[in-house]
């Protein structure tokens, strides 16, 4: 029976396993006292940069209004039909804005459509990953805890006129 | 001594090799997990206790709490007999295992091994070879193919590689003269360990006992990938924990064993002089041992995460066509120091 070369033949040393398997040991010896990557979750807690698609959020200018002029883009472009926009008149000078505004976070697919198309810059995506709920009618995020402080969402939405 | 005595020594150091015996096994468990995170970059277990300290009592208290579930095609007796027999054997053997010189205590002099037996090693081999059925046995019963598959595969593997550990052992022998593990450990005095005398013997035997006792590169009875966990597929709650603690039981033993005979026992080379007191003499030399068996411990373990496993014709190849013949050519190389070299 002819046996098949192979491309790269292992040579002698190769063949008599024992320094080969001193190299793997060596390598996975030296990775026993690298330092660790583990992040021990609730006490130390994840920072995700600028890029990390968290929960989205509404943002709230210093004097406590809201951005968004509910013209409904983001509830047409959600492709999991997540957004709720109820549109209402206000006198101030951007005319608009949304009396109720919801997000289904059970339906959220965190994909940021609703960031891009949004032409007010009135929803970003946070870095808020800790989402958990006791039931469903608390998964549904109403205006109360979407809205928040723009001076915490600067970081994203300089990423965001840097990238989009 | 009068008998009485004797049988109460001997009781009491059963227990005390019993208990520590559990105690380094759920520790092994431990330190398994702990090295398999550490070789990957990860921190292991640290939230029971201490570092995670009591996270094998917490294991051992989940496994109690589970159900124990018997398939219907299982054949009952055996199916329950075949984890016994693996603990059993597991634990008899260490009987043989002396872990320093006599000590004097209370008047009696005690030798710090189970039962000093001249047949020590004959004993260890034929209990080792028993292993063997607690895994064909629990393969077989559990009417299920996986737990069959592995339960052949273990049987071939153990059969196989028992040869050359058999012949690597008679190198041993041959040069201690004798095959009671006391006398095999005085050869061994000083610097003249088994496994610098006889190097190829110590090789064989070191990769006999991975086979053995079915570690890593040797897993093939228990191959997760192919045979979902192989001969325990179809075990749950204490029977599992069972095979679990027989197999580390075994890697304690084999690892003793490879002390024991090939890296001189509890000799710590030139201690006798520095002209210490008799009792720090003894407590070192047990220390040395039980040193030396932990750090063979950890190289399983550090073997274990770092070589992939043997292909099943890879496996029987190296056994057959390598291990032997180098076992073979180690006595032969034995029996020429005892001739012409050794006085
Ligand atoms: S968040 Fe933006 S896109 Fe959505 S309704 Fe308000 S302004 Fe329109
Ligand atoms: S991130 Fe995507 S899924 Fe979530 S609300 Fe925005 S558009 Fe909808």
């Amino acid at each position: 029976m002819a046996v098949k070369k192979r491309t790269k033949d292992l040579t002698f040393w190769q063949k008599i396993y024992l320094p080969e398997i001193a190299k793997g040991l060596a390598l996975t010896f030296k990775n026993m006292v690298k330092p660790k990557y583990t992040i021990e979750y609730p006490e130390d807690k994840f920072i995700p940069p600028p890029s990390y698609r968290g929960r989205p959020v509404l943002v709230m200018e210093a004097d406590g209004e809201e951005r968004c002029v509910a013209c409904g883009l983001c509830a047409r472009v959600c492709p999991p039909l997540a957004i709720e926009v109820q549109a209402s008149e206000t006198e101030k000078e951007k005319e608009r804005y949304p009396v109720k505004f919801e997000i289904n976070m059970l339906r959220c697919i965190f994909c940021g459509f609703c960031e891009e198309v949004c032409p007010e810059e009135a929803i970003v995506m946070s870095k808020d990953y800790e989402l958990a709920f006791t039931s469903r009618e608390e998964a549904i995020y109403g205006k109360d805890k979407l809205l928040t402080p723009i001076d915490q969402l600067n970081d994203r939405i300089e990423f965001l006129r840097k990238y989009k | 001594m009068n008998i009485w005595e004797i049988i109460v020594i001997t009781l009491i150091k059963i227990l005390i090799v019993f208990t520590l015996l559990l105690l380094t096994v759920s520790y092994l468990v431990y330190f398994e997990r702990k090295i398999s995170a550490w070789a990957q970059n990860r921190i292991g277990p640290n939230r029971t206790g201490w570092k995670g300290a009591l996270q094998p009592f917490a294991d051992v208290g989940k496994l109690l709490l589970k159900e124990d579930i018997v398939p219907v095609n299982a054949s009952k007796v055996v199916h329950t007999l075949a984890p016994v027999i693996a603990l059993f054997v597991a634990f008899t053997t260490f009987a043989v295992i002396p872990i320093g010189p006599d000590i004097k205590l209370f008047g009696y002099n005690i030798q710090l091994v189970a039962a000093d037996v001249n047949i020590g090693i004959l004993y260890v081999l034929a209990l080792t070879s028993l292993g063997v059925y607690a895994i064909t046995f629990a393969g077989w019963s559990s009417g299920s193919k996986y737990s069959l598959l592995g339960g052949i595969r273990s049987s071939a593997q153990m059969i196989s590689y028992e040869i050359s550990m058999g012949f690597s052992v008679a190198g041993v022998l041959l040069l201690a003269g004798s095959l009671r593990p006391y006398d095999i450990v005085y050869s061994q005095s000083g610097w003249l360990w088994n496994a610098v005398i006889q190097p190829i013997g110590f090789i064989t035997f070191f990769v006999s006992a991975f086979a053995e006792t079915n570690r890593l590169p040797f897993d093939l009875p228990e191959a997760e990938p192919e045979l979902v966990g192989g001969y325990h597929t179809e075990y749950s709650s204490m029977k599992f924990a069972s095979f679990f603690l027989a197999e580390y039981a075994n890697m304690i033993i084999s690892g003793a064993l490879i002390v024991t005979l090939y890296l001189g026992g509890w000799h710590f080379p030139w201690l006798e002089s520095f002209g210490l007191a008799p009792w720090l003499v003894v407590a070192i030399q047990i220390l040395t041992f039980i040193f030396k068996l932990a750090f063979i411990l950890f190289f399983f373990m550090w073997v274990r995460w770092s070589i992939p496993r043997f292909r099943y014709d890879q496996l029987m190849n190296l056994g057959w066509k390598v291990m032997f013949p180098l076992s073979l050519l180690n006595l032969v190389w034995v029996a020429i120091v005892v001739m012409y070299i050794k006085p």
